[in-house]
């Protein structure tokens, strides 16, 4: 009402308001009040298609992992993406030069040269293995259980979630300190 | 009545009538509660522009509770060039899908955090091409879904009447067919964000279930088979970001976790 009397058609609706009801909605509503002030122009199907191709060229694509919400679902994943990487290339990377040069990547000399390191490198070194190696392989727990259909709902999402972090730092002490 | 003759007397008695409307009305009136949203904003008329963040403080007193209507109340009285979707107001329409502080959801169902320290920003669906400011090109998504052919496919309907189903079979689809086709999850997924062009995402995914796990659908077999390759659903990693997001309470990852066991002991 407010609105439409700013226009000046407060009389023409005060008329409407007393016609018949199939009056009122079909002839004067659609043709008076309704008037659009911003003109748009038809076009053909194939023209609409040209302008939206148009725009998609110029499109950007949203921010996605920068914006989002850090949860435990998709932290979880990454960590477990990152130390299974890591592990991996520690694995192939130490395999390849035991083939490359055996002389000089055999135990003896692993061990060798371990033992000539400070106390606080030595742990600090076992602390950096020890933690992925335990994440990694409790959290791989928890994905074969999800693939036997077990833990599906949200809530025992986070309650494994919560566990695997917990057993992680216990055993990463434990590996930390074994002598 | 007696007692409203009795008041009326009092009322007469104790103050001019008039002043006692006018305290009434400012005894209501509330404190402004200002609070700055940062909203995601894109113009396709100016498309050399970057994205960016601007900035509105509305007082949140004279505002709705849901994060839909402060975007209204600021579309309405501050900015009316700003853009999203919405329709239903009451998360039935999944419109008004969009991350807001972080999460997808749907702003309608979304209630706004009452802090005015802290701001709250509205992005777009993440990883989405953005056709202006919150409104993504849904585009992919609606293909995916209809690539799943969401429809009832049985090659012997009965005779006469419908197709009939115990309550256990009917109940199966409880949790899965009350999916809005929102899009928060698939664009909260990692997986989707990055294989987009072949990974058919949670929402699809769920929706491909709803149809296996249907007692009246036989075409069962070809629905799995459509499945059976590298990208339509095994780059799902069991992220679970699905079911944390949505907006409906359902479980699209252990939708999806049902048919690898399915397709597994084939």
């Amino acid at each position: 009402m407010m609105s439409t009397r700013a226009l000046g058609l407060s009389s023409a609706l005060r008329t409407v308001a007393f016609a018949p009801r199939t009056l009122r909605n079909q002839v004067v509503l659609r043709n008076g009040i309704s008037r659009r002030f911003v003109q748009t122009e038809s076009l053909t199907p194939t023209a609409n298609i040209d302008i939206l191709n148009k725009q998609r060229l110029k499109r950007p694509s949203s921010p996605h992992f920068t914006i989002y919400q850090p949860q435990l679902t998709w932290i979880a994943s990454i960590a477990n993406r990152v130390t299974g990487a890591g592990l991996s290339v520690l694995l192939y990377g130490f395999s390849i030069a035991y083939l490359i040069a055996p002389g000089t990547f055999d135990s003896v000399h692993v061990v060798d040269f371990v033992h000539g390191l400070p106390e606080a490198v030595k742990y600090a070194g076992k602390f950096i293995l020890a933690a992925p190696f335990s994440f990694h392989a409790i959290n791989g727990l928890r994905h074969l259980a999800w693939d036997t259909g077990k833990f599906l709902s949200v809530k025992s999402v986070y309650g494994t979630g919560y566990a695997v972090l917990g057993a992680t730092a216990v055993s990463t002490a434990f590996l930390t300190f074994l002598k | 009545m007696q007692s409203i003759a009795l008041a009326k007397q009092a009322l007469r008695a104790s103050a001019p009538s008039k002043i006692f409307a006018r305290s009434l009305a400012t005894a209501t009136q509330k404190p402004v509660l200002l609070k700055e949203f940062k909203i995601y904003r894109w113009n396709p008329d100016q498309p050399e522009e970057k994205p960016k963040l601007q900035s509105y403080t509305i007082d949140l007193n004279q505002t709705g509770p849901m994060i839909l209507d402060a975007l209204i109340k600021i579309k309405n009285e501050m900015d009316p060039t700003l853009t999203f979707r919405r329709s239903c107001r009451e998360g039935i329409c999944g419109s008004c899908a969009m991350n807001i502080d972080g999460q997808n959801t749907l702003a309608c169902l979304c209630r706004i955090d009452r802090s005015p320290t802290k701001n709250t920003k509205v992005y777009p669906l993440p990883h989405m091409y953005i056709v202006k400011d919150l409104v993504p090109d849904m585009t992919q998504f609606y293909k995916q879904y209809k690539s799943i052919q969401p429809w009832l496919q049985n090659d012997n309907p009965p005779t006469q009447g419908e197709f009939l189903q115990s309550i256990d079979d009917r109940k199966k689809l409880d949790g899965l067919y009350e999916c809005i086709l929102c899009a928060c999850c698939s664009t909260s997924c990692p997986s989707y964000w990055w294989n987009q062009d072949e990974y058919l995402g949670p929402a699809t995914l769920m929706q491909a279930y709803r149809w296996i796990a249907d007692s009246r659908d036989t075409h069962t077999e070809e629905r799995k088979d459509r499945l059976q390759n590298d990208m339509s659903m095994y780059r799902c990693h069991t992220i679970f970001n699905c079911s944390r997001t949505c907006p409906k309470g359902l479980n699209p990852a252990a939708a999806i976790a049902k048919i690898k066991l399915e397709l597994a002991v084939e």
